[in-house]
């Protein structure tokens, strides 16, 4: 108990430090070298969907630059929010999130052959994106409140996986299988680095292998066709296995430095599908060559490597464990997307971050970006394992 | 203190795994990059080729078939131009509506508006669906005078090849017929839809120089074949134009004057230069029915017909020759040093041994000799010469005379004939010659095959005094003709004399002017009274079967009594002018009966004919570089 006034102080100290941080030194805080990395990313995702609407600024780009400009008040506003109100709202977000997946279900609209949209006549919201953020933050809210002990003991779990599996069957059923993936993968990185035991991981890996031929009855038709035309892309050139095919040629026929801006053959021609979406690194790669897509590759690696640089500064569990939950979501979505582009997955619906046309993505990423931001800002702050104030 | 001990084992736990999965996602990064390498640098020139193959659309423009004329530049075979109206999806508001008034335009039955609609549905909006073929001039100019209410419609031009002369020149131009798959080498020309090939005569064997060569256009084209620009063109080779040798009115006249009879062919060569002036095989047929495509009615009738009109039976039709081959035997006999003073007593027939071998007149000729023997065709007279002569010799001045092999005229399906000889009937028939075989291949039956062509051209070397001379179609250098190419000037110089002593030539030419303007010659009756135009000739008449001894003892030995198909066939073989040898005439009429009364006629007709319009006289037409003229 000697020590106690020391860590009274110390830990006052930090608190007094928080509490008096002004808006002003959260602006002068805010890392803005992730925010100029978010923007470069942004602008060439212009540039390519200029490109992709043959050198014209609608209807793609113009709209894209509307909404990150919107996206960046809303990163900002984020960003400056203290961490402590996140992680109370974080239970709070995840039900509506939750919500809005069940309502989709009923009134959503239908693309693509599955309901993803929520006409909420002034933008079109799409709940799933919501949700990746929402479980991210409600997972390390639970396990910011857990000690290791805590964790090791199998009950502690159930909670938390209920949180997962809860979006994910949701997703699912609309179809996306892109997403739901997403969601499981997240869960899976928070879990590990909240420090479940790794023999966990493995036991649900392989009860996982064992599960995939019933999960497959599950799938749809389409579903099914496109993981038999990854595992063979020769069964159906002209159909199933085009796009893959198309892209693949698209990449490889850009070679080291590209076709050049607005050049690109295929992506023009109306070869490539989607060029817009989920195969504009495709169209980026066809244009600016391997130089173009390795630049684009080492700015995403960029902010990996801010947000797990965020993680490992921040002192508080629920900081570290969303941080790093957080950046994981973006990692999935830029590997998913290139690797499927390039042929290594098969083809699932998941956008390139902040490049790829579309709103709820952007604006969820901008978010994320935010969040990232917010836990830098308040690394120091502690937050008592019920989240109210500051625990001694 | 549990709080702070529990708090810096959970973080030092979350630094790790943070690290490893950093760690992690630096790797999976690495294998996007080394994907990125292996895609865009190893497998690069791979992936290029590929999205050229998707972007360029080459598409084949054919070239225009080459126009076919006569000597005087009339065209016999040329490109029609056809047009059609098409439809354009895309561009018409309501193709529904658009077809309707259309109807109101054109005649378009409802049968074919519905064939339309379903077209239009099943193909993408951009492509022109074809509404209507060959349109007349009246349709045509409707359809453009109503144009602004008839949005996505047009009319295009097509190709389609005409013979203005039809069946009367059928058998020396042939057809163009669609490529068959046999037919395909792997020149995408030929995969084209509804591009036509020569099949038979001149177009099958000019098909190289007429069909020209192909251009091409390299188009740049979206995913949905939509053309985006044209890269590079290549306007290719329009096909040559074609003179013949033939005259085509005299042509006409001479297919006009075999159609009188069933089934007959004619010859009529120039003896100098070897240029075919007529060449006619009756009955013809319409090469158009091949062109657009013929039904099975049609065409079973074609083959079917036991006149079959299909073969060309001028260079096709084999026949006995008759007593059109006896100069053969007299040029071989006075080889053989037998003078034309060699005179033999015909009493009506010959014995050799058991057999009695007629004479085709019952009561015989008496005592003849060489010219009169070819006068009157007396059978007994060449059994006698032949005993003496042998069947070598005379099948080997045959062959000199261009009996017994393809005469290489160009033209497919050129048929050899038959010249029989020891070793021939050893080969083929594993028997020895037969003493009586010789006499009846004398008199041109037994073995003894030739066709009207064949004929001509021995008809045409007796009369220019032995040249070797070679029938030819065309005076293309590339023509099967030895002559040299393009020469306005006769060209008899340029074939080899045949080394026959001239006194022989003279012996058969006097032989053969008795025949014709002797009034005891067996053709006196149709000679050419016209002075300076006069013929000389041989009658032929060659027998389908052997009368039996049955039929002379019945006395059946009339054509006339004879079922058509067991009549013998009527030859002639001329030339005219007698003083001055210029055309070759070979007529031969399917059991037409004899060669005097039949054949001969139509062979002075020819004659007349020919003499009148007198085509040596002015040389083919000649091409302006490779065309007649620029054809639009």
């Amino acid at each position: 108990m000697a020590r106690r006034p020391k860590i009274f102080f110390v830990d006052r100290l930090a608190a007094l430090r928080n509490n008096e941080m002004s808006l002003r030194e959260k602006v002068w805080q805010i890392n803005w070298g992730l925010v100029v990395l978010t923007a470069m990313i942004s602008s060439i995702g212009f540039a390519m969907l200029y490109s992709a609407a043959n050198g014209n600024i609608d209807p793609w780009a113009i709209r894209q630059m509307a909404r990150f400009g919107l996206g960046l008040v809303v990163l900002l506003v984020v960003a400056v929010i203290d961490i402590r109100v996140w992680f109370r709202c974080s239970y709070t977000l995840y039900v509506v999130a939750l919500i809005l997946l069940v309502a989709v279900e009923f009134v959503g609209s239908t693309g693509m052959g599955a309901q993803r949209w929520l006409d909420l006549k002034v933008i079109q919201l799409q709940p799933s994106e919501i949700m990746k953020v929402a479980l991210v933050l409600a997972l390390a809210r639970y396990f910011h409140g857990m000690a290791m002990e805590d964790i090791s003991r199998p009950t502690a779990l159930l909670f938390p996986i209920a949180l997962v599996l809860a979006p994910a069957a949701l997703v699912l059923k609309q179809p996306d299988l892109g997403t739901a993936m997403m969601l499981l993968m997240a869960g899976a990185a928070v879990f590990f680095v909240a420090g479940v035991r790794l023999w966990k991981f493995i036991l649900v890996g392989i009860a996982g292998l064992g599960a995939i031929p019933i999960a497959w009855q599950f799938l749809r038709e389409y579903q099914k066709q496109r993981v038999l035309t990854f595992l063979n892309p020769e069964i159906d050139p002209l159909g199933a296995g085009y796009h893959t095919l198309q892209s693949k040629i698209a990449l490889g026929s850009g070679g080291f430095f590209g076709k050049g801006f607005l050049q690109g053959s295929q992506s023009h021609l109306n070869f490539l599908p989607e060029k817009q979406t989920d195969f504009i690194f495709t169209m980026l790669a066809e244009e600016f060559g391997m130089i173009g897509g390795l630049l684009m590759l080492g700015l995403y690696a960029l902010i990996l490597i801010y947000g797990l640089a965020i993680a490992l500064r921040s002192r508080n569990q629920f900081g570290r464990v969303a941080a790093m939950g957080l950046t994981w979501n973006i990692f999935f979505y830029v590997f998913i997307n290139i690797a499927m582009v390039m042929g290594l997955v098969p083809i699932v619906g998941v956008p390139l971050p902040l490049v790829s046309y579309g709103g709820t993505a952007l604006l969820t990423l901008m978010a994320t970006i935010g969040l990232l931001i917010s836990v830098y800002i308040h690394r120091d702050v502690r937050i008592s394992r019920r989240g109210v104030g500051i625990d001694y | 203190m549990a709080l702070i001990h529990e708090d810096n084992e959970r973080s030092k736990t979350f630094t790790r795994r943070a690290l490893l999965v950093g760690g992690g996602q630096a790797l999976l990064f690495s294998t996007l990059a080394a994907r990125m390498y292996y895609l865009q640098v190893v497998e690069s020139d791979r992936y290029t080729m590929l999205a050229e193959d998707n972007r360029i659309n080459l598409r084949l423009l054919p070239p225009p078939r080459g126009r076919i004329v006569d000597r005087q530049g009339v065209p016999v075979a040329e490109n029609q131009q056809n047009y059609r109206v098409v439809l354009v999806r895309e561009q018409a508001l309501d193709v529904m509506q658009t077809l309707t008034k259309l109807a109101q335009i054109i005649e378009l039955p409802d049968y074919e508006a519905q064939r339309v609609l379903r077209e239009v549905g099943r193909k993408r909006a951009f492509v022109p669906v074809t509404v209507r073929d060959y349109l007349t001039w009246e349709d045509v100019s409707r359809i453009e005078v109503n144009a602004p209410d008839l949005p996505g419609v047009s009319i295009e031009v097509g190709q389609t090849r005409s013979y203005p002369y039809s069946d009367q020149m059928t058998h020396v131009l042939g057809y163009v017929s669609a490529v068959s798959e046999a037919e395909l080498t792997g020149d995408p020309l030929l995969e084209l839809p509804g591009f036509r090939i020569g099949k038979q005569g001149i177009e099958k064997q000019y098909d190289a120089p007429l069909r020209g060569i192909a251009g091409s256009s390299q188009l740049e084209v979206n995913a949905v074949g939509r053309t985006i620009r044209e890269l590079s063109r290549d306007e290719g080779r329009p096909g040559e134009d074609l003179v013949l040798t033939i005259d085509a009115a005299l042509q006409t006249f001479t297919y006009g004057r075999l159609q009188a009879e069933r089934s007959a062919s004619a010859v009529v060569m120039d003896v100098h230069t070897g240029d075919v002036l007529a060449l006619a095989s009756a009955p013809g047929y319409d090469p158009s029915l091949f062109n657009v495509g013929l039904s099975n009615e049609t065409w079973n009738a074609l083959i079917k017909d036991p006149l079959v009109p299909l073969t060309n039976k001028a260079i096709a039709g084999q026949y006995a020759p008759g007593s059109t081959y006896k100069m053969m035997v007299a040029l071989a006999a006075l080889e053989a040093g037998i003078g034309p003073d060699f005179q033999a007593f015909c009493p009506g027939f010959l014995h050799l041994g058991n057999a009695r071998f007629h004479c085709w007149k019952k009561g015989g000729h008496g005592t003849v000799d060489m010219y009169q023997a070819t006068q009157h065709s007396c059978d007994v007279y060449y059994y006698e010469l032949s005993k003496r002569v042998g069947i070598d010799r005379m099948s080997d001045m045959a062959r000199r005379f261009g009996l017994g092999a393809a005469v290489g005229i160009d033209l497919p399906g050129e048929r050899a004939g038959l010249i029989p000889t020891r070793e021939w009937k050893l080969a083929n028939m594993g028997e020895p010659w037969q003493a009586g075989e010789t006499l009846i291949s004398a008199i041109g039956q037994g073995f003894v095959l030739a066709t009207p062509l064949q004929l001509a051209v021995m008809t045409a070397r007796l009369a220019n005094g032995g040249k070797a001379v070679v029938p030819r179609l065309t005076r293309r250098s590339d023509a099967a003709s030895p002559a040299a190419g393009e020469t306005a000037e006769p060209v008899e110089a340029g074939f080899a004399d045949m080394g026959i002593p001239a006194a022989h030539m003279r012996v058969v030419q006097t032989g053969m002017d008795l025949v014709t303007n002797n009034p005891r010659g067996t053709a006196y009756g149709a000679r050419i009274a016209e002075p300076g135009w006069e013929m000389a000739g041989k009658t032929g008449t060659s027998q389908v079967r052997r009368i039996t001894m049955a039929e002379r003892a019945a006395g059946v030995t009339k054509n006339e009594d004879l079922p058509w198909r067991r009549r013998d066939h009527a030859l002639f073989v001329s030339y005219a002018p007698v003083q001055k040898p210029r055309y070759a005439c070979a007529v031969i009429v399917e059991h037409g009966g004899g060669g005097s009364k039949v054949a001969a006629p139509i062979a002075r007709d020819i004659l007349i004919e020919t003499q009148r319009r007198d085509p040596a006289g002015s040389p083919p037409i000649a091409l302006v570089g490779d065309q007649l003229s620029k054809r639009g």
